[in-house]
């Protein structure tokens, strides 16, 4: 007998002598909703406010991305090439931004530029979708990642979000600079991911 | 009377490993009441609904284990099924020969610390490189995780840097931020040498065939950025129904693991990569794994089938934060362990059965569950367990109850034991002459004596029945 066999016959024995089985509860998405996602605000200004208390960085101009680009002294990166159009007009000459991301120098990047398929407002949660995420390492080897976001693509909650899940073949929330506490506890951002997560609002 | 095994380990620990166990543990509980209930109107209803949701599953794997295999193939994943440890670990192996790989980043799973994966596939030629920063340390360090969610909750910073200097990544820096800095240069290096990334599963929703991932560091988003190849090993209790039950569950687990509203990433994977994209697997399988959970099933104590494995139980309890994980002696520490590992053992039950006596049934654990398993009952169902099977260790501690079967089965004997009983305060409990009640307070603390309280205050209670103070 293969081994799925023999599972599914140890499972349909273990199940016999149950009579009556728990059933499968329905349950009100109000009850997942969180307090802070209660008051009367807009998406952006809750994202903004929620993505903050994860240590990200919310902005929403290009030129503020180029100020902290700058004061981060990050002026070697990668752009998803369709974004870059409407992104380079801000950079000045003194950055160094290429289109094509090369695996072999992973480390040759100080930022990533791509797209955010959507954000979660009530947990200042980036989506990053494969479809339009045009490097999954641009996206997550380089120390800073921005993630271009539009501001009609924020969800409110959780439950929203799952419902949007859809056929994309890898779906990732981002919330907050990649982190651990394996070391006594002690917080340090930027363990394998970027040590900067930048949410950058461009309608 | 012997001491039970989980005793004389935590006697023996040292102090400063003692007292890195009990400050994690108590500040990782701490964090999450205060999260979980800041958060939520009704935190508890949303555990006992996860723990509905769960148990639905667990009652029906029958049905779900095909839906989920038929959801999987749809995605473009190979499903494969391994009944046992080994099984499992062949199956990787297969795969990976299959493909001519030799080099493997592995992403934290419990599954495989059960099947030991990493050890089998070194035997058999292929490096095999765990990169969650503290399964990393447990690895160099060739040691084992003491903790399901904090691996080296154990160590100090110190045993830390010494080892990173004993492997060449750097002379001695005790500083978490050198630490940390030094393996992501380390391991970013071997991500994109890696032919084959494997990974654990927190959840596989049945209607969808997703695969959902849970980390912090990015570990698991880099094995799929770099590798082509992705084998996920899932034990076959992981199933969700709806992908909606995903916004229950992900709410729950970050906050009950680590206090945090949702880990830093969330991955859906559904399949290999899109075509459109230049990074990640080209290709997908999934392991469903058995390894004594069907024994489980078949048990009375199937409710430990719910577990989602975030540690909160570890974290709350009073003998984990004393003894520490390895006390346990098997991959699921703490009151989660003491019920699912003597099962899991299958044949070698006997060999664990002290284990579900280690615990003063004080009931935290079921109180922090996010699924809200009844651990505190399944503990005693197996002691009886071990008591019916006569197994030796399950007994050690124990003293022998005929006495006080006896005494308590005859008013008059036991109300003069109770006036009697107030000799205790002044005579020094080593003088008592019962060898099983000095071995007991060996290592005990017994409160002033109060015998007889009860029955006095009873005496002057009125025997009227009270009136009902909420009316229909």
């Amino acid at each position: 007998m293969n081994d799925r066999d023999s599972i599914l016959g140890r499972v349909r024995a273990a199940l016999a002598p149950l009579k009556v089985r728990a059933p499968l509860p329905d349950w009100e998405r109000e009850i997942v909703i969180m307090r802070e996602a209660r008051g009367n605000v807009d998406a952006w200004t809750l994202f903004a406010t929620r993505m903050k208390a994860v240590n990200g960085t919310p902005l929403d101009t290009a030129p503020a991305l180029v100020a902290l680009l700058e004061k981060e002294n990050a002026f070697v990166g990668y752009c998803d090439p369709a974004l870059w159009p409407k992104l380079k007009p801000s950079f000045p000459a003194t950055f160094t931004v290429e289109t094509t991301f090369d695996r072999t120098r992973v480390d040759h990047y100080a930022f990533g530029i791509t797209r955010a398929a959507a954000g979660i407002a009530e947990t200042g949660t980036l989506v990053l979708k494969d479809a339009s995420t045009s490097s999954r390492l641009a996206a997550l080897a380089p120390w800073i990642h921005v993630a271009v976001l539009a501001r009609d693509t924020l969800f409110h909650d959780l439950p929203e979000a799952v419902d949007a899940l859809g056929e994309d073949a890898n779906v990732i929330w981002c919330t907050g600079p990649s982190k651990t506490a394996d070391v006594e506890g002690i917080l340090i951002e930027g363990v394998h991911g970027p040590g900067l997560q930048v949410a950058l609002l461009l309608d | 009377m012997a001491r039970q095994l989980i005793d004389q380990f935590a006697a023996q620990l040292p102090e400063d490993r003692r007292a890195s166990v009990y400050g994690g543990s108590k500040v990782g509980h701490e964090k999450r009441t205060k999260v979980l209930f800041d958060h939520f109107p009704d935190a508890d209803r949303l555990r006992e609904l996860a723990g509905e949701i769960k148990q639905h599953v667990v009652e029906n794997l029958d049905t779900y284990l095909p839906k989920i295999e038929a959801s999987l193939i749809a995605a473009g994943v190979k499903v494969h099924w391994a009944a046992t440890a080994e099984a499992a670990n062949k199956a990787v192996l297969d795969i990976m020969r299959a493909r001519g790989a030799t080099r493997m980043v592995k992403s934290k799973t419990m599954v495989s610390e059960e099947t030991h994966l990493a050890d089998y596939l070194q035997q058999n030629g292929i490096d095999c490189l765990e990169t969650d920063l503290g399964e990393f340390i447990v690895q160099i360090d060739g040691d084992h995780p003491s903790h399901i969610v904090k691996p080296i909750i154990h160590k100090n910073r110190r045993e830390i840097a010494q080892s990173f200097e004993r492997h060449g990544l750097g002379a001695y820096d005790d500083d978490p931020q050198t630490i940390t800095r030094r393996a992501r240069r380390f391991l970013r290096k071997k991500y994109l040498e890696a032919d084959v990334a494997l990974t654990g599963g927190n959840f596989l929703v049945a209607e969808s065939g997703r695969l959902v991932l849970v980390t912090n560091e990015g570990n698991s988003r880099f094995c799929l950025a770099a590798t082509k190849t992705h084998i996920a090993m899932v034990g076959i209790e992981k199933i969700l129904p709806r992908d909606r039950d995903l916004a229950l569950l992900l709410n729950l687990l970050a906050r009950s693991a680590t206090a945090q509203q949702l880990t830093v990433y969330t991955e859906f994977i559904k399949g290999p990569r899109s075509s459109t994209q230049p990074d990640g697997p080209e290709e997908m399988h999934v392991i469903l794994v058995d390894n004594g959970r069907t024994d489980v099933l078949e048990s009375d104590c199937r409710e430990i089938l719910r577990c989602i494995r975030c540690g909160a139980c570890l974290n709350v309890c009073p003998i984990y934060r004393q003894a520490s994980g390895h006390a346990y002696r098997s991959v699921y520490p703490g009151p989660v362990g003491a019920v699912l590992s003597p099962l899991l053992a299958g044949k070698k039950f006997p060999e664990l059965a002290d284990l579900p006596k280690a615990s003063s049934l004080c009931g935290a654990c079921n109180e922090v569950c996010p699924v809200n398993i009844p651990i505190p009952d399944l503990l005693l169902r197996l002691r009886n367990k071990g008591k019916e099977e006569g197994a030796k260790i399950a007994s050690a501690g124990t003293p022998p109850m005929g006495g006080w079967a006896v005494l308590a089965t005859q008013p008059m004997l036991w109300k003069t034991a109770m006036m009697g009983g107030k000799i205790l305060d002044v005579l020094p409990e080593k003088f008592v002459p019962v060898p099983a009640f000095r071995a007991w307070t060996d290592q005990r603390t017994l409160p002033g004596w109060r015998g007889g309280v009860f029955r006095k205050w009873m005496r002057t209670r009125e025997t009227k029945p009270r009136q009902p103070t909420v009316g229909p």
